[in-house]
């Protein structure tokens, strides 16, 4: 409990400090010698950093809730070493998957490289001996928060999302109870009137992230706050997606190949985000775009998943399934854009 | 065959083990409805009655006549003690539905309208709304019909149109009761249950909402059961009148009959009675 | 033919409010009724005139003997038939005015005329205009059709009530002192309106008071004495009779 605390307390920061803590320390009295190459500060700690007892328990509840698409199975979410709200869930279902063939990619907002993404990533090569990337097509295991990237996933990966809200319900009703009698019953007329008044009011329905979504026709799920343009991809995907809430202690899934259906009107579709703009960085005009302003006080759009970025800025051709053996695999909102299209061209007349 | 067919309908309320004698210890002979023997409280028991299509049935009774406990389960609100009920949408005795064939019975079959407007509405919602999720939940899913409809009950049940889209909770009282009774009616159901529809009402309100029902009712010949403790409420509108004390039905027959030429002590004293 | 059999009408009422104390309404009254007739029940008040014409639409239920009416589908026993069955012919064959309008508070008097017809069937415009005619046909001054009726006066109100029940043409009406309140000029119009509106499709039982009515409208008229029927008569008989005994009955009563 000591050690944990006070990892958590110093954070590691650079590979420098690590080596110097190595050197002057036999036993562990930071973080850096829990951290260490040589893996002599790992010891009293467990592969992959949670007990066996643990381990077990995540995994469990990751078969039920592939066994159940889209209802949230409830698990023993355990303390861990940074603040509930900062991806515990996410953490403890990635380091119950992971085995030493794995390689981990960690994406927070579609970037590999925020502090907290770097950090997950460390923890788990320290503690699991687990290869890591950044290049979402080579990972086996990928932890993201808010985005599913780009490139499309296969049937030899799995997406753990983390999870800061478990309940689409909670919208429209606070309690919890009530909620769950809901989804027991498939009674979700409540969410519909929100939607129904969402679109008196704004005329189609405005709801930016966490867009709720039946799956297999039986449970309404949060697909966590992914952007409306990510939520396709969960429909009949080849790959695995968990969602895990540490904090909620809730875990629930979206087997490969599950219906999965944005809730919405006959005469008011669905609609995915359009951007008039292209990626400033690579051009690309079918990726998920972010303002971003620059130093010098210039605001661009740039793609928000990072790692295809670079490979585009590359070769700009690349498409989302160049590492396939099959073309046009659906993935996504349907590239090129004919709406952005049919849009541009409306503008200009 | 009725509509509705209802034998023996019998609720308990109570944390005692019944002991058996409840319904031979209590009702209108005994001029009590709680059990001397084990406290058992007797809402209703042995209730007969029966429900044609079109036909208005009233239940008449003061507080603690059990009018209301017969009233809830009949509209799929309470579990039953004991009793068979027949209805036409529903294979089987009603009172044993379990909690998904209920909610679809009050989706489509049944249209309650609450006495109070928490049980019935949700006053966060627009009024469109709250009447929008009965057709939501009957499985409508084109928006532009939905609104068509919405708007089409508001005219029926004579709530401005212009309101629609305001919070419910800005409406008054008489809004917020014709806004129930569209929502009840929005799937064409084959019975409404009416409980005390003008209670909180201001009195000139009362005599519009029950025209405006009355309209509807016989326009769409839809069978209804008005629970009212107010003897003006039932005369108006329904066809047949049952009069309940302590738990029991003690007379019932044609409306006018029953208020004119009362037959039982009790159902004279009431008749009597009013102001 | 005949429409209405009345067979040993008995009606008594048991007071519990009094210590169960029985009153008879009527006892063995017995008369037929023939189809297309106008029949007028007379008799002081008291005699059971009203109590006759409520068992005969079961306002009150009939202690004993039998109203054998000739429905469209055939014979019914008005004293013993079903609610249900009741009902239906009181839906779509039998119509009844009381003495007093009995209808919800805020309806217009236009609306409340319309309304047995509206639930027949008819488009409410074209009720709206049948219900116009008739309270115009009353003497109902124009600017009240609009208005509520629970604002009126005995006599408008008669003159709505009365507009209504005849409005659906039933096969059998029931008018229990329609035009009690009525001044004479009124009253007069209304009778010529009985007369003009309804056809020979309409037997007509009517309670009355005043024996110049009796005299214009029935055929035949029941006289009722003490819960019992005293004598039916043709209305030449009855006018024959009486025009000697009005001068003292009118002196008596002071009416």
């Amino acid at each position: 409990m000591t050690d944990q605390t006070q990892m958590h307390e110093t954070s590691p920061t650079t590979e420098a400090t690590d080596n110097e803590q190595q050197e002057s320390a036999t036993t562990p009295t930071g973080v850096s010698d829990l951290l260490s190459e040589s893996g002599a500060g790992m010891a009293g700690y467990n592969y992959a950093y949670l007990d066996e007892h643990t381990k077990r328990e995540v995994r469990r509840g990751v078969l039920k809730a592939i066994s159940l698409p889209g209802h949230q199975v409830p698990f023993a979410s355990r303390e861990m070493p940074l603040a509930r709200g900062w991806g515990t869930g996410g953490i403890q279902a990635s380091l119950s998957l992971l085995g030493p063939a794995d390689t981990f990619k960690v994406i927070d907002q579609g970037s590999d490289e925020s502090v907290n993404a770097a950090n997950i990533r460390r923890l788990a090569k320290t503690t699991a001996d687990v290869e890591t990337t950044t290049d979402t097509t080579e990972a086996s295991v990928i932890q993201t928060r808010h985005r599913i990237p780009e490139e499309v996933l296969t049937d030899e990966q799995i997406l753990v999302l983390q999870v800061p809200t478990t309940d689409a319900l909670r919208r429209v009703d606070g309690s919890d109870d009530a909620n769950r009698r809901r989804h027991a019953h498939k009674n979700y007329s409540k969410m519909w009137v929100a939607l129904y008044e969402n679109v008196v009011k704004w005329d189609e329905i405005q709801i930016s992230a966490r867009y709720p979504a039946m799956v297999n026709g039986r449970y309404l799920m949060d697909p966590s706050p992914i952007p409306r343009w990510d939520t396709t991809k969960l429909n009949d995907a080849d790959s695995l997606f968990l969602f895990a809430a540490g904090r909620e202690a809730r875990i629930y899934a979206v087997p490969p190949h599950t219906d999965v259906e944005p809730l919405a009107f006959e005469d008011r579709s669905f609609q995915v985000e359009r951007f008039d703009e292209s990626c400033h960085r690579c051009g690309s005009t079918d990726t998920y775009l972010t303002e971003v302003t620059g130093d010098d006080g210039v605001t661009r759009y740039a793609c928000n998943d990072a790692s295809f970025c670079e490979k585009r800025a590359e070769h700009p051709d690349l498409s989302k399934d160049h590492h396939l053996d099959e073309d046009d695999v659906a993935w996504g909102p349907e590239t090129p854009d004919p709406i952005l299209s049919d849009e541009t061209g409306g503008e200009d007349a | 065959m009725s509509l509705l067919d209802a034998e023996n309908v019998t609720r308990f309320y109570g944390e005692f083990e019944p002991c058996g004698d409840c319904v031979d210890l209590t009702g209108p002979t005994h001029g009590r409805n709680q059990c001397p023997d084990c406290g058992t409280v007797v809402g209703c028991a042995d209730v007969d009655l029966d429900v044609e299509r079109g036909e208005v049935l009233g239940i008449v009774g003061e507080s603690g006549s059990g009018k209301s406990s017969l009233a809830e389960m009949l509209a799929l609100d309470l579990a039953a003690t004991a009793g068979n009920v027949e209805f036409a949408s529903y294979d089987g005795n009603l009172l044993d539905a379990n909690y998904e064939e209920r909610v679809d019975l009050r989706n489509t079959n049944v249209g309650m309208v609450h006495q109070h407007v928490r049980d019935g509405l949700n006053l966060e919602f627009t009024g469109g709304g709250n009447v929008a999720e009965s057709l939501l939940a009957a499985g409508w899913r084109n928006f532009d019909e939905i609104r068509a409809r919405v708007r089409d009950l508001f005219e029926e049940t004579e709530v401005p149109v212009d309101r629609m889209d305001d919070p419910t909770d800005t409406y008054s009282g008489g809004m917020q009761r014709r806004v129930q009774i569209a929502k009840a009616i929005a799937n064409d159901p084959e019975l409404v249950i009416l409980d005390e529809p003008t209670t909180g009402l201001d009195v000139s309100v009362q005599a519009r909402v029950l025209d405006m029902f009355r309209r509807i009712q016989r326009e769409q010949d839809v069978a209804t059961i008005v629970v009212s403790h107010d003897l003006g409420v039932v005369r108006l509108l329904a066809d047949r009148t049952v009069v309940m004390r302590h738990g029991r039905v003690i007379e019932s027959g044609l409306t006018d009959r029953v208020m004119e030429d009362p037959q039982r002590e009790y159902t004279q004293t009431l008749i009597n009675s009013v102001i | 033919m005949t429409i209405l059999e009345i067979d040993q009408l008995r009606k008594e009422f048991q007071m519990h409010v009094v210590g169960g104390k029985r009153v008879v309404g009527l006892d063995g009254v017995s008369f037929d009724v023939a189809d297309g007739e106008f029949l007028a029940i007379v008799g002081e008040s008291g005699s059971g005139k009203s109590s006759l014409l409520k068992c005969l639409y079961r306002t009150y239920l009939p202690s004993g003997g039998a109203i054998r009416f000739e429905s469209t589908d055939g014979s019914v026993d008005l004293a013993s038939c079903s609610e249900r069955r009741l009902l239906e012919l009181r839906d779509d064959e039998i119509g009844y005015a009381s003495q007093f309008l009995d209808e919800i508070p805020r309806v217009p008097a236009l609306d409340v005329v319309a309304r047995p017809l509206v639930e027949e069937g008819v488009e409410r415009p074209a009720a709206r205009d049948v219900a116009r005619d008739l309270l115009t046909a009353l003497n109902l001054p124009e600017e009240l059709h609009d208005a509520y009726p629970a604002t009126f006066s005995g006599g408008e109100r008669q003159r709505v009530n009365l507009a209504r029940a005849i409005a659906p043409r039933p096969r059998l009406l029931l008018l229990d002192e329609p035009t009690s309140a009525l001044d004479p000029e009124t009253k007069a119009a209304a009778i010529d309106l009985l007369d003009r509106y309804l056809t020979e499709e309409t037997t007509v039982v009517g309670v009355f008071h005043n024996r110049d009515v009796v005299a214009q409208v029935a055929d035949r008229v029941v006289v009722l004495d003490d819960a019992a029927l005293q004598r039916v008569v043709d209305v030449e008989t009855y006018a024959e009779e009486t025009s000697s005994e009005i001068d003292l009955a009118e002196s008596e009563v002071g009416v």
